[in-house]
């Protein structure tokens, strides 16, 4: 085992470190007013979401409002800088991975104690990796960090070592996600659905205090919580009291609600009432969220999607930034990789270009010409597809459809719910899956495109782009992970097994009352520093 | 009576098990199943087919169709509706959580509707001028149409955001109650308004009311002394339909109103195919249905003694 001491994880986002700090001046932290200000201790903030997906228990939660709440319960063993994508200690005091990126020590930090007073040792990490083993499927997010997991060895109280049976490279950032935040050891025990109404001892700045289903979570201050990152903009206890977060379902309501001073922060505001909050008493704060971008995955094992030709022309006809610029807020961006901007590892993909004439040249060279109706065909077969999705704004897809047309490119768009979009992706024949994944490590590449994976959204055979994705996987040194995830990435598009669209981001409004209400490497709100001023 | 009663009971329960049947069947053949949507997460598109695969045999949805139903309607004989799929209580603890809060909705928005619906109806048939009539009489139908979200939005903007009278969201108090109720009381007092004055208009033709005002009868007398009484037997008969609409209605001004309750509560459940929860929500409106029905029919010979409750059914005699 080669030990990599923990500063070397400085050198995690090398050449994306620049383009961070592009994407980082955009998410200085919530409330423009607060440069200069003097935080005050005390008081509620209430923050509204929209949806309520019944559980808040950390190591379970997948959706974002419920992630929102869970977050501040937790302390995790890392911490990800969200300019540089640096990991550095939390809970951890300092951290090594071994060359092939199998074996992870952690030294533990002496003093930090769970809610009920108990210390955070090496055997309550073994018991809590083992307590999200033992949730399985319900630890949707959690589980995958896990997979692979062979031993946990617990040294003494302050060393435990986790060990993979494969390279599991994106473990380390795994520890910083909410999804692995550390629960008292007491929490192990109770049942799933306590733990989803609340009912679990947590780590972190905040605890909960209520949980009421589709109503309201109330999270109070852990009193004597002294184990902020040295990253963080102040260290103790929080300085709010409380946080309160409300469930308005509608957005009409989120919108009148922050404008009367009923609640005082949402990222649940509509793009189109974004301008109601221009200035005059309020700011708003955006981030793209790290991952993969919004993009559309062909189904390689249709004979059409098949040719390559089809699937790098229909990147090719794609406006990206008409589509930006026309139909989502003024802070989003187009996909300019299949990373977002905010991701480790980001690099510009100058390959992902608008070129409609290249594309007609593409479908051309495979045979399909254009037909009376505008639309290509060959042998008597149209070049029509169809995809099912749910996500908003639908208007997205509907612009790439009018896009593609122009090229003679038919593409019939189902705008439908999450669970008739699943059931239409079990069938297995549809043309093409539409979505992002949040995640702040490249090896979210991997999980969605392995064709050695689970999820394989391609439905393709095994080639060069896995044993890149792979190879990424099972290395620790920085600059070569660097080159790998490029390399993938630009494999990934120039035979258009990705067909990226645009960022997904997450934007902050809140009433000028509210400060330092900031965004994680991950792009899901800290309320930690977050403070408010009468 | 008795036997009318006995009779009414298995009826009642006949209700019971096709309203459970058939909320089975239909969440059954709806696309998607909760253990896809679970294992889904939030935003990706794709789904972990081995983790989907768990998921089903843990809510037990690999099983045949046959078997899933007739353990599930064994146990709920038992009152035991399953486990919700989204959090894992009980989903008869999931919903009886919630009740009251609906309860309390239907419970001030029900008066209202009445007392503004039966009011409604009695003015366009009552007042003086032809043109007032008219006028009154066109508002249930609009009542009827205009969708209640919007009437939510309106009273929001207006009473909450503007004025700030009232709170916009939460189940805090009598002040989180009056815009909801409000919202809801006004769909549900238009469909009786529209019911009860078309009965109203028709009972004022009649050949008795000729005659009552041939003998000098006054219109008020006419009206509450001769005319009400036969007019509210058709209003009442769809009372069970009036509280079903009341229950529909919770779904949206729950929604609107950020107001915790089983209207809510059915909406995600049936977007993540927690078929526990649905279906116990189901079957609890269709046990308010039946016992709604019974209570109107055991109503009518105290209103009108012409109709009696025999042995076998009912009858007008």
């Amino acid at each position: 085992m080669t030990p990599h001491p923990r500063r070397t994880a400085g050198s995690i986002a090398l050449g994306s470190v620049a383009l961070l700090a592009l994407a980082a001046c955009a998410s200085a932290g919530g409330g423009a007013a607060t440069a200069g200000a003097t935080p005050v201790d005390g008081g509620n903030l209430t923050f509204a979401i929209s949806v309520d997906s019944q559980c808040i228990d950390p190591q379970q939660v997948g959706n974002n409002d419920a992630i929102a709440i869970a977050r501040q319960t937790v302390a995790s063993l890392t911490t990800q800088d969200p300019e540089t994508g640096e990991l550095s200690p939390w809970l951890a005091e300092s951290f090594e991975v071994n060359a092939d990126a199998t074996s992870f020590a952690f030294t533990l930090a002496e003093g930090p104690t769970y809610a009920d007073g108990t210390p955070i040792d090496a055997a309550s990490v073994k018991t809590n990796l083992e307590a999200i083993q033992a949730l399985g499927a319900k630890a949707s997010l959690g589980s995958t960090y896990l997979s692979g997991l062979s031993s946990i060895e617990v040294a003494d109280a302050r060393h435990v070592t986790v060990n993979f049976d494969r390279p599991s490279a994106q473990f380390l950032q795994a520890t910083s996600t909410f999804s692995l935040g550390l629960l008292a050891p007491v929490t192990a025990s109770a049942s799933q659905e306590e733990r989803c109404a609340g009912d679990f001892i947590g780590s972190g700045p905040f605890s909960v205090e209520s949980y009421t289903p589709d109503q309201e979570a109330v999270l109070a201050k852990r009193p004597g919580y002294d184990w902020a990152p040295e990253s963080a903009g102040h260290q103790g206890e929080a300085r709010l009291d409380s946080i309160t977060f409300v469930v308005i379902p509608e957005a009409g309501n989120r919108t009148g609600s922050l404008q009367s001073a009923q609640i005082d922060a949402t990222a649940g505001i509509a793009p189109t009432d974004l301008v109601l909050f221009e200035g005059d008493g309020f700011s708003t704060t955006n981030r793209a969220n790290p991952g993969v971008v919004y993009n559309l995955y062909p189904n390689e094992s249709t004979p059409k999607l098949q040719d390559e030709n089809v699937r790098v022309a229909i990147s090719k006809s794609i406006d990206r930034a008409e589509i930006t610029e026309t139909l989502l807020g003024a802070d989003d961006i187009e996909a300019r990789a299949v990373l977002s901007s905010t991701t480790p590892f980001f690099a510009d993909q100058p390959s992902l270009e608008f070129d409609p004439e290249a594309a007609e040249t593409l479908l051309e060279e495979s045979g399909w010409e254009l037909g009376d109706d505008g639309v290509r065909e060959k042998d008597g077969e149209k070049l029509a597809f169809s995809v099912t999705y749910w996500q908003s704004p639908k208007e997205v897809l509907e612009l790439v459809q009018q896009q593609l047309r122009v090229v003679g490119i038919d593409l019939q768009l189902k705008f439908s719910t999450i669970a008739d979009v699943q059931a239409a992706q079990a069938t297995g024949t549809e043309d093409f899956l539409y979505g992002n994944l949040t995640r702040a490590d490249p090896d979210v590449l991997r999980t969605v495109f392995s064709a050695r994976g689970t999820q394989n959204n391609n439905h393709r055979e095994a080639g060069e782009v896995d044993d890149l994705l792979d190879a990424q996987a099972a290395t620790s040194d920085q600059a070569e992970r660097q080159k790998l995830v490029g390399e993938a990435e630009t494999l990934l598009i120039e035979q258009g097994h990705s067909i990226p669209i645009y960022q997904l981001s997450t934007t902050i409004v809140t009433s000028d009352r509210v400060h330092e209400l900031t965004f994680e490497a991950s792009s899901r709100l800290d309320f930690y520093d977050a403070w408010i001023s009468e | 009576m008795n036997r009318y009663l006995a009779k009414r009971l298995l009826q009642g329960l006949f209700v019971l098990w096709a309203a459970y049947t058939l909320s089975f069947l239909i969440l059954y053949l709806l696309p998607g199943d909760a253990a896809a949507i679970q294992a889904g997460g939030a935003e990706n598109g794709g789904v972990d087919p081995a983790l989907v695969e768990r998921l089903r045999a843990e809510y037990g949805l690999d099983r045949p169709l046959w078997e899933q139903y007739t353990t599930a309607l064994a146990r709920a004989l038992t009152l035991d509706f399953g486990t919700s799929t989204q959090s894992g209580t009980a989903a008869t603890a999931a919903v009886s959580a919630v009740l009251p809060q609906t309860f309390a909705l239907a419970a001030t928005a029900l008066p209202l509707a009445v007392v503004v619906g039966v009011a409604l109806a009695i003015a366009s048939t009552f007042a003086r001028w032809r043109w007032l009539r008219q006028a009154l009489s066109a508002l249930p139908p609009l009542g009827v149409s205009v969708p209640s979200f919007w009437i939510g939005l309106l009273l929001l903007q207006f009473f909450s955001f503007r004025l700030r009278l009232f709170p916009s969201m939460g189940n805090e108090g009598w002040a989180s109650l009056v815009l909801p109720s409000v919202a809801l009381a006004i769909p549900t007092g238009a469909f009786l308004a529209q019911i009860l004055s078309r009965s109203l208009r028709q009972t004022l033709e009649q050949p008795y009311i000729e005659l009552a005002r041939a003998k000098g009868a006054g219109s008020a007398r006419v009206h509450f002394g001769h005319a009400l009484q036969n007019a509210v037997i058709p209003a009442l008969t769809l009372a069970g339909v009036l509280v079903g609409q009341l229950l529909a209605g919770t779904v949206v001004t729950e929604t609107v109103f950020s107001r915790v309750g089983v209207g809510r509560l059915v909406v995600t459940a049936v977007n993540s195919r927690d078929i526990p929860v649905v279906q116990t929500v189901v079957v609890f409106a269709a046990l308010v249905f039946v016992l709604t029905s019974l209570v109107v029919d055991l109503l009518y010979p105290l209103i009108d003694r012409r109709i009696s409750v025999t042995g076998a059914s009912l009858v007008n005699a």
